[in-house]
Order: C-alpha cells, then structure tokens, then sequence
C-alpha cells in the first residue's frame, strides 16, 4: 500500500487540508453535514461516496468555489472563506485541479491549454513556456498531441491533458474529480499509476473523488467515505474493507439502499401540489 | 389566485432588482481590472480586447454597411415623399442628417450588435459555464470577469462607437444618392447641406449613445451567459433572453437619452 510521503510531513507538519464542521443547505435540504477532515502533506486521500453523498458539494467547498452555510476550510493553514480575494489567488497558484469532465478551455488547443497558467502567472519566455507545457505533457503520455483540440479527444486523453494543466505549475495539493468516470479498466488502471506517479515523483498531496471501489482501494493512503453528507468512516484501506459499518459495507459490496420507507412521507409525496 | 399572481410579481421584481445589481457588479468589476489590472499582475490582455475588436467590430462591418445605406434611402424616400405634399422637399436633407446622426446611426448598430455579437457572447460564456471552464478559470487563480469580460467591455466601447461612425456615413450616403437621383442635386451639394445643418452635438449626442449601448450589449449578455444552466434547452434559452434584453435595453435607454437630449 502506498504511504504518505515522509520528507514532506517531516518538512511541514500541519495538514494541508483542515475542514472542520462544513454544513452545506440548499433551500431545507441539507446537504453536507458537520463534516470534517484532514489531509496530510504527500498522502493520497480518496473521498468515497455514492450518486447523492456529497462528494462533489464537499469538492466545490474545498476548492473555494462555494461558502458554506457553517464550518471552516483550511488550505495550507487559511481558511479560505476568511481570507481576500489576492490571497486567495496566491493559495490557488499552490494546488491543481483536474475536474470531471477535463474543463479544457475549448477554444484551445491542448498545449495552448497547458501553457495557460504559466502564460498567467509566471514571466517566463515563450520557448520556456512552450518546454514545460512539452513536459508535462510527457508526464502524462500526451506528448505530440500539443496541437490537438479538446474535442479531438477521448475521454482518457482529456483526463491526462487537464492533468497536464494541473500540475504545470508544479503545485503542492493536488484535487481529482472522478478520475476514473466513463474510462474503460485499462484506461482507469493507467490513471490510477499515473497519480501514484506524481505523489513519488512531486511530493504532491492529492485528493481524489471518486466512486470507483477498485480506483479507491488502489491508490488511497486514507478513505474518507461519505453518505447523505455525513462521513461514516476516515482510515486506511485495510480498515476501510474490514469496517463492520452496515452502510460502509452497502457500499463496498454494492447493497441497494433498502431503507424501509416512511409511508406517510411517501403518500406526502405523492399527494403534494407544487 | 390573487395570491399566486402577487407572489410571482413579487419574485419577478425581486429576480429583476438581482439581474441589475449583478450587472452593476459586473461593470464595477470589469472597470476595475482594467484600471487596476497591471498593478495585481493580472493585467487585461491586449490580444484578448484585440480579439474581441475583431468578432464584435470588423465582423459586423458588412452587415452594418448594408443595413445602414438600406435605412439611409428608405428615410430619404419616405421623407421625399411625405415633404413634398408640403412643398418642403428641401427640408429632408436637414432632417436626414440630424436623425440619422442622433439616432439610427447608433440605433442601428446596437441592434446589430445585440443580434450578432449579444448572442454568441451570452453562448459562449454559458458553454463555458456549463463545461465548468470558469471553474477552471477561479481554480487556475484567473479571475473570469478579468478574462473574460473586461476584454469585450473594452472592445466593445471603442467598436460599437466607430461602427456608429461608419453607419452615420453610410446611411447619409444612402440618403444622399437617393437625393441626388429624386431631386436632381450633386452629391457635393448634399454634403454641403448636410455639413452645414449638422452640429457637434448632433453627433456626439449619438455617438455616446453608442457608448452606453456598448455597456448595455456586455453586461446583459456577459451576465445571461454566466446565469446559463440546464443543458443545451437552458443555453438557448439564455442566448435568446440575452439578445431579447440587450435591444429592450438600448430601446428603453435610447428612449431615455433622446427624452434628456432633446429638450
């Protein structure tokens, strides 16, 4: 099993993620539930849940893109919704993200792609630019596609391109969105190396969303599995498979939700007018 | 049912009072990164503006060439035809000159660029939107309105005025050869007509016109487009709503200036 890189914790202690309390509410619908969390410098954790746990939510409020109804998230120490908007910047220069569906500029090409936040944030020459987007694109198996477009590619070749862009500036905290979603085995286990790759090689933490069991088990230092908002279970891999929890258990085994249903909420259900 | 209609009024204003301070938002944004931009180290891409001047402004050059000279002859015709029952055939060049200057010049190339450009820009945005590419932009630390607005606020406000110009010359072109055919005149001697029943303030009344329509056309596509939800059916839905209110918007706001202007 893969371990948290030790020169990394040894050099900064403080875990590099700290979420404590979040709540999310859309309308009455709770939607993350006192949730909290720490991830520490180099380890890989994998936050696992079905359709509808709240894994995605939990990401958007990891990255900065929502403000929670309650609760705190740290990132290297700040918490990002105290924090102003430069401040915030100069931490997201610090971590990469590679979403779900790539969310490659598609007026792009791939290369232009990858240059793009060094042409941002950095004054690097363009042949210097032009190198290190060349690079990461060999990290992740693309080199020579530099002058394709998003839409010329497949659904593995977008994963690794945004991943490209994702650690073009070299960043410190890594977050995958379902990095394995609509890929066939092979493709996904490709991947799965690929991020045990960059953790040896970057000293990266990374965070990964996913619902792939197979993905998770592979990959994780730590499983965080969250159910309807809440976290059921934090811990290795071996526990997380051993863990006599009913609804960890569902999951690992891929058990229905067979949750008695309330009839009267189903007959409100039913009967409600909009 | 009383009751319904009065929450769904009530939502609507509400709903309307958002959009405008969402714009407000955006244009104060927008006018701040290009002010302030260099001095964060996220400056305003020329190439980017460069880029917009060319989809918003030298695009549109055909099509507001044709529609200006169309609307320059047809306003010629009409006031041929309605002034001579009076006698007063020579009072159309005045006329033409000062309406097209104050108010179709400019009109009509709001309502072109509304079409042409309001539409792609509230498409584009929403695509990106939906494709989570400005997600992408917050993550990667580029601020959207930074990237993504500000370059069409400026391209915008300097393409939309000189297209005005253009249109005002063509239109009075229009106007003028069909003057010369109908009233047997030289074009020189319609230029000279025209120069002297223009004033200053003619044009520049149209030509800030044409600023405030620029501003209008960014902010309500830019923010329709970042509002854009719901699949493809949410996009096109988005794309007509920005291209219906970008011209309800220059309408009303036209008919504010020429109330203001005009006393």
């Amino acid at each position: 099993m893969p371990m948290p890189n030790a020169r990394a914790v040894t050099e900064n202690p403080g875990p590099v993620i700290r979420v404590a309390e979040l709540t999310v509410r859309y309308g009455e619908r709770r939607i993350l539930d006192r949730v909290s969390l720490e991830v520490a410098p180099g380890e890989i954790r994998v936050i696992m849940g079905g359709s509808g746990s709240g894994k995605s939510t939990l990401l958007r409020h990891l990255l900065g893109l929502e403000r929670p109804a309650a609760g705190h998230v740290e990132l290297f120490g700040r918490d990002i919704n105290a924090i102003g908007a430069q401040e915030l910047f100069e931490l997201r220069r610090r971590m990469g993200v590679s979403f779900q569906g790539g969310a490659l500029f598609n007026s792009m090409t791939v290369g232009e792609n990858v240059q793009f936040p060094l042409r941002e944030h950095t004054r690097l020459d363009a042949n210097t630019i032009r190198i290190m987007s060349r690079m990461k694109l060999e990290v992740v198996n693309l080199a020579g596609c530099e002058h394709l477009m998003p839409a010329q590619l497949s659904g593995g070749m977008l994963k690794r391109a945004a991943l490209a862009r994702a650690i073009v500036m070299d960043p410190q905290l890594l977050f995958f969105d379902e990095p394995s979603a609509g890929l066939d085995p092979v493709v996904s286990a490709e991947l799965d190396e690929l991020i045990l790759r960059l953790r040896a090689s970057m000293n990266m933490s990374i965070v990964v969303v996913t619902h792939e069991l197979e993905s998770a088990f592979k990959i994780a230092d730590r499983i965080t599995v969250l159910d309807r908002g809440e976290i059921l279970l934090t811990d290795t891999v071996e526990n997380v498979r051993r863990s006599g929890n009913l609804r960890v258990r569902s999951l690992i085994n891929r058990i229905p939700d067979d949750s008695p249903v309330d009839a009267d909420a189903y007959l409100e259900r039913l009967t409600r007018t909009d | 049912m009383v009751r319904a209609f009065t929450e769904n009024l009530g939502r609507r204003v509400i709903g309307g009072v958002e959009e405008f301070g969402y714009g407000a938002a955006l244009l104060a944004e927008s006018l701040f990164w290009i002010a302030a931009g260099a001095l964060r180290q996220q400056p305003v891409r020329i190439a980017a503006v460069a880029a917009e001047m060319v989809r918003v402004g030298v695009s549109a050059i055909p099509v507001v060439t044709i529609l200006a000279f169309a609307n320059g002859v047809m306003m010629a015709l009409q006031g041929i035809y309605t002034l001579r029952d009076f006698g007063a055939e020579s009072q159309v060049i005045p006329g033409l000159a000062m309406s097209i200057t104050r108010e179709f010049g400019a009109l009509i190339v709001g309502i072109v660029v509304a079409g042409r450009s309001g539409s792609a820009i509230a498409a584009r945005i929403g695509a990106m939107q939906m494709s989570q590419e400005i997600d992408a932009l917050r993550v990667l630390g580029v601020n959207p309105v930074r990237h993504l607005v500000a370059p069409i606020l400026l391209a915008m406000v300097v393409t939309v005025p000189a297209l005005t110009v253009l249109a005002n010359v063509v239109a009075l072109l229009g106007g003028g050869l069909l003057c010369s055919l109908q009233m047997h005149m030289s074009l020189a001697a319609f230029t000279e007509l025209t120069l002297a029943a223009l004033d200053v303030s003619d044009v520049s009344q149209g030509l800030t016109k044409s600023v405030v329509f620029a501003v209008l056309i960014t902010l309500v596509s830019c923010s329709n487009g970042f509002a854009a939800s719901g699949g493809s059916e949410g996009l096109g839905q988005r794309t007509t709503r920005s291209v219906v209110l970008c011209i309800a918007a220059i309408v009303i706001a036209d008919m504010i200036f020429t109330f203001f202007l005009s006393r």
